[in-house]
């Protein structure tokens, strides 16, 4: 952060000034682009069926009304098997992920380390070439016989070579008479790594926990594959597949069906944003925890090996 | 007398054998903690990234589910014939390779200009734009796809509602080809321009900054600053970054193209991606031979260019090469 404050004491000429108020300007209206939308999607939320089919989605309803969230929980048997399965691929993967991809990124920060060379190369190979989706899908389902189940949703995201190379890029910052010292005290490679490295090295945790946090979260392709049965669907699956269903509560089969009885207008539009929320909702509360260490976690320096 | 020798050459020979064996074991023996620490990553990529390579001969195989791959008899190039004899491939692979081109250079050009505001931001200002740029990020393309349908739905969207209340005509845009390209780039580059800024931020912040108060002392302004220091300072994490996105140029990003554009068949003209078709071509027709044939495609030309950009950027400075 030096850099700052060689900026703050300086005194800008008009020039820069202008410069400066511009830039604010233009991150402003790039903010606002990135906020908006959500804006939208949960004013929307609160709206009634009649005034979204009267005027549109809005930020600012005129009318509140948690119609849409009593709709969502009216019957939430699936919602809570999606939260639950959600949250568990989530938390196993992260933990798992982290623990794996970390001590394979401090290996190959290791400039002592004698395979050095092999190992890097076998982790950023991956990063160029890979065998696509129907090979895969072919050795989850057949080969592991992981049709179904839901660590067919946990295993395959739990190493990638990206989130090494943020671990070894990291690493390679620590010094190395730190490793040397614990060393000479005793310590063994492992407990060196988890009692001396793990506790100076929280930003490059933060930055690829939350990534793989992310990726377990938001993941919909897997189950969309792997898995037939409803209550083993992660969250943002049934938000792609819900929409479907509620389509289908406004449409004339329905009536026919006897699912809903006449006259009665589901808040169908707005039940989507809710769900919306619902789905979206727990990441974004998760963010703020994160980011003070993201900027630093994020030095991908080295990918070369 | 020769004989000797060259018994005494075997021995020598031999001796040192062993001994560069017991150097190997001892070195093995060594590292061992630390080739243990490495081996639960090692053992996931084998799993997960080599054993799928295998799907590089499956599509010279006539697979079928109850032969199992070893025993499947050899097809030939039978599927390739079918994969590129088909029209529609054509089509997403133009598609493909001209939405990647964009994203890559736009992509990188508003990443790198975010960053460079970011750098001249005092802190505060950099948390609060970081959080906000960041949101879209967060979100997955199931959800951003609902945020998209919040502006383009024909009845209750929002560009519509203004359409008209500007006298226009409401526009259908999920039927209407001709937009997408906007909409999908603007969507790509609307996710991903916080996490890239961030990426080219961090990178900034390694810069030596005696290197910027030398260049004030001699009198430098803002914009040869940045063009003669930060410019360069951040080039190397720009063509790494670059060179990994041109060997995915023939992969497209199947949830912004699957979840965007609500599948429509409609919209596939100027929408449909490999990465769509492939999956189209598994799941509803079943066709293994066709898939694997384009997964192969994908694969082999991302590498040969991935190799190519690599040897190109090396020419010009090698120390900007991947590898």
């Amino acid at each position: 952060m030096a850099k700052k404050r060689l900026r703050d004491g300086d005194i800008l000429s008009t020039g820069e000034k202008v410069i400066h108020v511009f830039m604010h300007v233009l991150l402003i209206i790039l903010s606002v682009c990135c906020l908006y939308p959500f804006l939208v999607i949960l004013g929307s939320s609160f709206q009634s069926q009649e005034e979204i089919m009267r005027s549109g989605y809005r930020m600012l309803p005129a009318e509140f009304t948690l119609n849409a969230y009593r709709m969502l929980f009216a019957d939430p048997v699936r919602l809570i098997d999606a939260y639950k399965v959600t949250i568990i691929t989530t938390l196993i993967g992260t933990i798992c992920g982290l623990a794996f991809v970390s001590s394979c990124g401090y290996v190959m920060s290791r400039k002592d380390y004698a395979y050095r060379k092999i190992l890097s190369f076998y982790v950023f190979f991956t990063m160029l070439f890979n065998g696509g989706l129907v090979p895969t899908y072919i050795l989850i389902s057949r080969w592991l016989e992981l049709k179904d189940n839901i660590f067919a949703l946990i295993l395959p995201g739990v190493c990638s070579a990206w989130n090494i190379l943020l671990m070894k890029g990291f690493f390679m910052g620590v010094p190395t008479e730190l490793i040397e010292s614990a060393k000479l005290d005793g310590l063994g490679e492992f407990s060196a790594f988890v009692r001396i490295v793990m506790p100076i090295s929280k930003p490059a945790f933060a930055t690829v926990g939350l990534l793989l946090l992310l990726n377990y979260w938001n993941e919909w392709y897997f189950s969309m594959l792997y898995i037939e049965s409803p209550e083993k669907v992660k969250l943002q699956y049934l938000l792609m597949s819900i929409m479907k269903n509620i389509e289908y509560l406004n449409s004339p089969e329905a009536l026919e069906a006897g699912i809903v009885s006449n006259g009665q207008s589901m808040p169908t539009l707005s039940a989507r944003m809710a769900m919306c929320i619902a789905v979206a909702g727990p990441i974004l509360v998760v963010f703020p925890f994160f980011q003070k260490y993201f900027v630093k976690g994020m030095t991908v320096g080295a990918v070369k090996g | 007398m020769a004989q000797i020798s060259k018994k005494n050459v075997s021995y020598i020979e031999e001796n040192r054998l062993i001994g560069s064996k017991k150097i190997k074991w001892k070195t093995f023996k060594k590292n061992f903690p630390l080739t243990a620490m490495a081996l639960p990553s090692v053992i996931f990529l084998f799993i997960f990234s080599y054993i799928p390579l295998y799907g590089l001969i499956l599509p010279f195989k006539n697979y079928s589910y109850e032969l199992g791959f070893f025993k499947s008899p050899w097809a030939g190039l039978e599927n390739f014939r079918f994969l590129f004899d088909n029209e529609a491939v054509t089509i997403a692979t133009r598609n493909t390779i001209l939405y990647n081109l964009v994203f890559i250079v736009l992509g990188t050009i508003v990443a790198v200009v975010i960053a460079l505001m970011l750098f001249e931001m005092s802190s505060r200002f950099v948390k609060g734009y970081q959080t906000l740029l960041f949101l879209p990020y967060f979100i997955s393309w199931v959800v951003a796809a609902y945020a998209a349908r919040v502006f383009l739905d024909i009845d209750y969207g929002l560009l519509n509602k203004l359409l008209s209340a500007f006298g226009k005509e409401p526009i259908a845009w999920y039927n209407a080809p001709r937009y997408w390209p906007a909409i999908l780039i603007i969507a790509e580059i609307w996710k991903g321009m916080g996490y890239n800024g961030v990426i080219y931020y961090a990178a900034l912040m390694g810069t030596d900054k005696s290197l910027f108060e030398a260049a004030k002392i001699d009198g430098a302004g803002k914009f040869k600053q940045i063009w003669y220091i930060s410019i360069p300072s951040i080039m190397p994490m720009i063509i790494i970054m670059t060179i990994l996105k041109v060997g995915k140029i023939f992969y497209g990003d199947f949830g912004l193209f699957y979840n965007f554009t609500l599948n429509s068949s409609l919209l596939y003209s100027t929408t449909d991606i490999i990465d769509t078709y492939v999956y189209r071509a598994l799941i509803t027709l079943g066709d293994i031979g066709m898939s694997s044939a384009a997964g192969f495609y994908q694969a082999v030309l991302g590498f040969i260019l991935v190799v190519v950009t690599n040897l190109i950027v090396r020419k010009i400075s090698p120390d900007n090469a991947l590898f």
